[in-house]
């Protein structure tokens, strides 16, 4: 729908009345200020999330107990005391600086430290990727894109519920604070922590394993940020159900919104599956029931359905306000509308649909039959149509295009090539034949990081490049753009591909050390984690060079390719955008 | 549809999902044992009157979870004919200087014959004590289920393991108390 077939009222911008500091940011009921916190808050989240996998590479970076080890501290005085004590005992009276009793206290430290740093290790893997889920990836694509982009998209004036809009926020950090608590608590093995990988399965996280508060803690956590995106979820299918601009039908609406649509009803079935179940946990845990344990008829297997059954929607949770964002920067950059726009639109929803249907592939070695497997690996093999779709209808936008590589477009270009990366491992996963040797391998962890840290995040960089302008109404250094894309395409793929070696060689995901055959791409591997360290600091060099030479940003920097109505308003837009709803004449979506 | 009435709605839908999850537990159950999914044997309260000429071999193993029990099956296979019912017999002893509660989860392998087993009369359908030091000889009294014989899939089975599980439920203090009970 081209601009000027938009009858809009540009007049609002005398009476843009900001409430003050205080008001505004935490008593916030405004989308684009609920917006803004919300990527806010996944900075901060993510630098704790990238910081841990920093402490994995490092571990890893090398064969042998190297690096966490120097993190953890055992109490040395009192095992030295009581090594002391029991050769003092034993008759060795002068113990205390006898040099073969010290040599005795000195190895006993460094096994005390060693145990540490094991245990460690498996408390920072699972909170790596619980923090990077529930508190990065999610709360950014969308909270912070989501509540930014969906009313102006719309043409709405704000979220349906701006107060339940806000709860949403502040719940998403009161449940991070209470996750960042759980890694600070005893988790019941002599360590902080829960270290049971971020799947939770029974009994590592029944009182069996983690008998400590940190689990618990944890579970709380996971309940609250269930709770904020149960609630954020209600809010977007509402505006979009209720909240288009007259004449914009749904099979108008640009692609980014359907995207959300489709994520707020699988947030909306699946997270309640993930707290029925950890609700299950906690009685198990605390109060005596049985649901997960096989001595009281319970069946810990159960837990893995339950999980997965949530776990599977959320991974296309992940992924499918990314497709959103890059529908539209690939639209904008080869100034053609999306090819196949109502293909696009189904195929999101018929993956969201298949999502449902295909949990059990993550548990393809429980020993379930043969029968069932087949039924598994068919259902998720089917998902490969929907998802082809596409991707070969983003190329077909671009073909024959006139294509703008913009940095927004090299990130979505990037987005694509390393998506169908992961795309193509995971149709390699699907067969229940293959997986059981490449179960919990790392081939395993590449294939989820393709899809999700190169993938997702790659979509949410391009997000952020594509809109920085219009949300902050300043104009970023390109430069930095390019280089912060190029070092961390290289940097990201040095990480991840060598694992699918690792994998196909057999060395296991979450083990703190590996026989020396693995080091060599485990060291490739780690080199790529300090490149990719280069361009995360080259991003955030760019958002203050921004933020301090102010270049103001235009209403519209892309030209004529960008049709959607955030691009008719200024930047950054007035704090009430709307006030005269937008009215949608043309035929034809986004 | 007002905002109120399409939020209520979705509130609804996340709920009714809730309570599938708590509902799965149940469902779970009735599902394994209906369709004797991962191998559930069935409970039979009558042996079937036709006899197959088939016959398969039946294997027995035993396992400790987390008690103190020693278990052993008495014979470690049968050859039975399908259709006819046998007995086996199992032997637990209680190594632990107090009385325990103890129950067993069972299945059997491969799990496409779960619903083709059928026991007239097992140890595992309840909990039961097993007082300091005391052996016990449990039996399982069961059938193979001439149906088997319409199922191409289960043409292949020659072979049935019976297995058994023991876990400990409860710990009682001190044998002498609970005998003086009896």
């Amino acid at each position: 729908m081209p601009m000027d077939e938009i009858a809009l009222d540009h007049g609002h911008d005398a009476h843009d009345h900001k409430p003050g500091f205080f008001t505004r940011w935490f008593f916030s009921t405004n989308h684009k200020d609920i917006g803004t916190l919300y990527l806010v808050f996944a900075l901060v989240a993510g630098i704790v999330g990238y910081t841990l996998s920093g402490l994995i590479r490092m571990e890893l970076a090398e064969p042998g107990m190297t690096f966490l080890i120097h993190l953890v501290s055992v109490d040395a005085e009192s095992i030295r005391a009581g090594i002391i004590e029991a050769a003092v005992n034993a008759g060795n009276v002068g113990a205390a600086t006898d040099a073969s009793v010290l040599a005795q206290v000195n190895e006993a430290i460094l096994t005390a430290k060693t145990e540490a740093s094991k245990s460690f290790y498996n408390v920072v893997i699972t909170y790596h990727g619980l923090i990077m889920i529930f508190f990065m990836v999610m709360p950014a694509l969308i909270g912070g894109f989501g509540n930014w982009f969906v009313p102006l998209m719309i043409g709405a004036p704000d979220m349906a519920f701006p107060r339940m809009n806000n709860i949403s926020f502040w719940l998403t950090v009161a449940a991070f604070a209470l996750a960042v608590l759980s890694m600070m608590v005893p988790g019941g093995n002599g360590v902080n922590g829960f270290g049971g990988g971020w799947v939770l399965y029974p009994p590592l996280s029944s009182t069996a394993g983690h008998s400590g508060p940190s689990m618990d803690l944890l579970i709380l956590s996971l309940h609250t940020a269930g709770i904020a995106s149960i609630l954020g979820a209600i809010n977007f299918i509402v505006t979009i159900l209720n909240m288009r601009a007259p004449g914009m039908t749904l099979h108008k609406m640009p692609l980014f919104a359907w995207s959300m649509l489709i994520t707020a009803v699988l947030l909306l079935l699946a997270l309640p599956v993930l707290a029925g179940a950890l609700t299950m946990l906690l009685t198990d845990r605390n109060f005596g029931s049985q649901f997960f344990d096989p001595s009281g008829g319970g069946d810990p297997i159960m837990f893995q359905h339950l999980f997965w059954f949530f776990g599977h929607p959320e991974v296309y949770i992940m992924i499918l306000p990314a497709f959103g964002i890059v529908s539209h920067i690939v639209s904008t950059f080869s100034k053609k509308p999306i090819f196949g726009y109502l293909g696009m639109d189904y195929a999101m929803v018929s993956i969201g649909a298949i999502g449902f249907i295909v949990w059990a592939h993550h548990m393809y070695t429980v020993g379930m039959p043969s029968d069932m497997k087949a039924y598994f690996v068919a259902a998720t093999m089917v998902i490969a149509v929907p998802t082809g779709i596409k991707i070969f209808s983003w190329i077909a936008t671009m073909w024959g295009g006139s294509i703008d590589f913009s940095v927004p477009m090299v990130w979505a270009i990037g987005f694509i090539f390393l998506f169908t990366v992961g795309g193509v491992t995971g149709v390699v996963l699907a067969n229940a034949g293959i997986d059981h040797a490449l179960h919990d391998t790392y081939y395993v962890v590449a294939h989820f990081h393709y899809v999700l840290s190169l993938g997702a995040v790659f979509g949410l960089f391009a997000g952020w490049y594509y809109w920085f302008e219009k949300m902050f109404g300043l104009k970023y250094n390109k430069m930095i753009g390019y280089a912060h894309f190029w070092i961390m395409f290289v940097g990201s793929n040095l990480i991840f591909f060598p694992q699918h070696f690792l994998g196909l060689n057999g060395m296991p995901r979450r083990y703190v050390d590996y026989p020396d055959a693995y080091a060599l791409w485990n060291a490739v591997s780690s080199v790529g984690y300090l490149i990719s360290l280069v361009a995360t600091a080259l991003f955030f060099i760019g958002l203050f060079e921004a933020m301090i030479r102010r270049r103001k940003g235009e209403a519209n920097p892309w030209g004529e390719g960008a049709t959607t109505l955030e691009w008719t308003l200024p930047s950054p837009p007035p704090f009430h955008q709307f006030n005269e709803l937008p009215v949608v004449k043309t035929e034809g979506g986004h | 549809m007002n905002n109120q009435r399409i939020a209520f709605l979705a509130g609804f839908g996340a709920v009714a999902m809730l309570g599938l999850a708590f509902a799965s537990k149940p469902l779970y159950d009735t599902f394994c044992r209906v369709t004797g999914f991962g191998g559930t044997t069935q409970i039979a309260t009558k042996a079937p009157e036709t006899l197959s000429d088939r016959e398969v071999t039946v294997r027995f193993d035993a396992n400790v979870a987390n008690a103190p029990l020693e278990f052993r099956p008495i014979q470690t296979n049968l050859p039975v004919q399908v259709g006819a019912h046998s007995l086996a017999f199992y032997e637990v002893t209680n190594t632990a200087p107090n009385d325990i509660s103890v129950i067993a989860s069972y299945n059997v392998t491969p799990h496409k014959t779960g619903r083709f087993f059928n026991k007239l009369e097992c140890f595992c359908f309840e909990e039961r004590i097993i007082k300091a030091g005391e052996t016990k000889k449990l039996p399982v009294l069961f059938f193979v289920d001439p149906a088997m014989n319409e199922e191409r899939n289960l043409d292949d089975v020659r072979t049935i393991t019976l297995s058994y599980t023991f876990f400990q439920t409860d710990d009682f203090p001190g044998a002498a108390k609970t005998a003086s009970l009896d």
